[in-house]
């Protein structure tokens, strides 16, 4: 294998390991009330602003320094994007609970552009950008060639594995947790166990959008800039790892997030990158004609 | 805390569309006492359990529990105010383990005594304590009852609510299920059973209701039931 390979593999990586922690959010609403949150995007989009927000906040302070930056910008983003969460789904979702399947996801598509042209009437349709917090990298031989490694790169990586380890063990060791997976389960059967299933899906929302905002906070150190359409994109992207790994299930959301992320980087190194969002469009459609149910999804069963 | 029922129906009606599937249903129960409701299939004692959780709701009368009226109230208020139901189709969780599914009956009440009352349930059951780490889904039919009164059990109920707890069972696991409420009735809970089995039902009851097609038709005390010729050739084989 040559350098390339072992580069592109690097960058799939950490791009995919963002795809899984986007994905997140909308495996675990469509887990809990079957619908595919399409605002989901916006959610990240609107933290990569919070971000930026939070590191200019930081700078006019006068700190500079990087785990100080890096740790105030992470909780501002993650604390903010997920009450954006709960918002939305009060919102646009929440009055919607007991209608046709149809109405939220038009709510979710009216929320998505409500949140694009906010975002863009209050900060400016121009690109925005974040200065470089973390320079430097490792350089890793490969025999005369090598690869490449940022810092921001490591950084990435480590902040994506521990925020879903982080959700792992919140979903499968606490209370909370336990509630999350009674109510999708059964949300008639948590509710008579007294469980208020309105409150669990507000947490799940809140979540979802946490775990965005961490996307938006690495994405953006990574690429420095963004603009108020960066959620159409990646969400879609996100989407695509959710439905590749499996809606509704969180291994399989990482996992979509990295084969997707690794996938695409491969097709940029190989072929083209020009290509490389067709190339992910077009697995999303190769998915969902061959294994709607994706990798560790369950073939659909009509609940009661 | 008023000395009437800790339940009582009042007049409630409950709809399913056009179906009239509860009319004019009025019962209690009072603190202390064993109540059993019976009747053939469809004839609406299951939407009676489901109806105190609202779910589906009265569309008129009243569901008074200590007093108050809850027909208007969330499920989940009814559950943390001291009922709990182990329902028709046992709906466990199916891809939680045994463990977390007792864990949910917890709720209400916190986790306080989850670690007591969770060996409690595997002396009441040790079929689930054998199978603590497994998958509710993968557990038998029988283990899944189990499970389900268990579950119900771990909220310590002032009111346990039961359809059909003998369900699927082997005669044995029956006989055992009802010593095993025959106990609970003695330390002063409160249940309301819904059975098929009206037989071991009234045995065990201190009172009963028979339901004809949504109205209550017949009550009486188990063994007045028991001994009563209409009951004997409808619900009992008659024998
Ligand atoms: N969700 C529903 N939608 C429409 N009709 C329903 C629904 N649930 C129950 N019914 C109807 O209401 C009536 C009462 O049903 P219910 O389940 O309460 O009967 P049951 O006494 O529990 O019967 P079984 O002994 O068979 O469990 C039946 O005629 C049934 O068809
Ligand atoms: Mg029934």
């Amino acid at each position: 294998m040559d350098a390339i390979f072992w580069q592109q593999m690097v960058n799939g990586l950490t791009l995919g390991a963002v795809y899984g922690l986007i994905a997140i959010g909308y495996t675990m609403v469509y887990g809990i009330i079957g619908m595919i949150n399409f605002a989901h995007g916006e959610v990240y989009m609107v933290s990569a602003y919070l971000a930026a927000i939070a590191i200019a906040l930081l700078g006019f302070f006068g700190i500079h320094s990087f785990p100080l930056v890096i740790l105030g910008t992470l909780i501002f983003t993650i604390v903010v994007t997920g009450v954006y969460g709960f918002a939305i789904e009060r919102i646009a979702y929440k009055p919607l609970r007991n209608s046709t399947r149809l109405a939220p996801l038009i709510s979710a598509i009216g929320m998505s552009l409500i949140l694009q042209n906010y975002v863009q009437l209050s900060q400016g349709a121009r690109q925005q950008g974040i200065p470089t917090l973390l320079e430097g990298s490792l350089r890793l031989h490969i025999g005369d060639d090598f690869v490449q490694l940022t810092y921001t790169k490591v950084f990435i990586l480590v902040a994506a594995v521990l925020g879903m380890l982080a959700l792992t063990f919140i979903i499968q060791k606490t209370r909370l947790g336990r509630m999350c997976r009674a109510t999708q389960q059964d949300r008639k059967m948590a509710q008579i166990l007294g469980i208020n299933t309105d409150r669990v899906i507000s947490y799940v929302f809140i979540i979802g959008a946490a775990m965005a905002g961490l996307a938006g906070v690495l994405i953006t150190l990574n690429y420095g800039t963004f603009d108020f359409y960066a959620g159409f994109i990646i969400g879609i992207k996100a989407f695509t790892a959710a439905v590749l790994g499996g809606i509704g299930s969180l291994p399989g959301a990482m996992l979509g997030g990295l084969i997707l992320g690794i996938a695409e980087a491969q097709f940029s190194g190989m072929v083209n990158t020009d290509y490389k969002d067709v190339f992910s469009f077009s697995l999303l459609v190769l998915i969902l004609i061959f294994r709607p149910q994706g990798l560790l999804g369950r073939p659909q069963v009509t609940k009661v | 805390m008023s000395a009437g029922p800790l339940m009582e129906f009042k007049n409630v009606d409950v709809f399913y569309g056009q179906i009239h599937a509860l009319k004019r249903v009025s019962l209690h129960i009072d603190e202390g006492e064993t109540v059993s409701l019976i009747g053939a299939n469809g004839a609406g004692k299951s939407t009676l359990l489901m109806s105190i959780f609202g779910q589906p709701r009265a569309a008129s009368g009243q569901i008074l529990y200590r007093g108050a009226d809850i027909s208007k109230k969330s499920a989940h208020y009814v559950a943390s105010n001291g009922i709990a139901q182990s329902p028709e189709g046992r709906r466990v969780f199916p891809d939680m383990t045994v463990e977390e599914n007792l864990l949910m009956g917890t709720i209400p009440i916190g986790m306080k005594h989850a670690d007591e009352d969770k060996q409690r349930m595997f002396e009441l059951f040790p079929r689930l304590q054998e199978r603590r780490n497994q998958r509710a889904m993968t557990m038998s039919g029988g283990e899944q009852q189990m499970l389900a009164i268990a579950r119900a059990l771990m909220s310590r109920p002032k009111l346990l609510l039961l359809d059909e707890p003998s369900l699927g069972l082997a005669p044995i696991v029956v006989k055992q299920i009802f010593a095993t409420l025959r106990e609970l009735a003695k330390s002063g809970m409160t249940i309301f059973l819904v059975e098929q089995n009206a037989n071991h039902a009234l045995k065990l009851s201190d009172r009963a209701y028979v339901m004809v097609t949504g109205e209550i038709r017949m009550t009486g005390t188990g063994s007045e039931l028991l001994g009563n010729e209409e009951v004997r050739n409808a619900y009992l084989g008659g024998h």
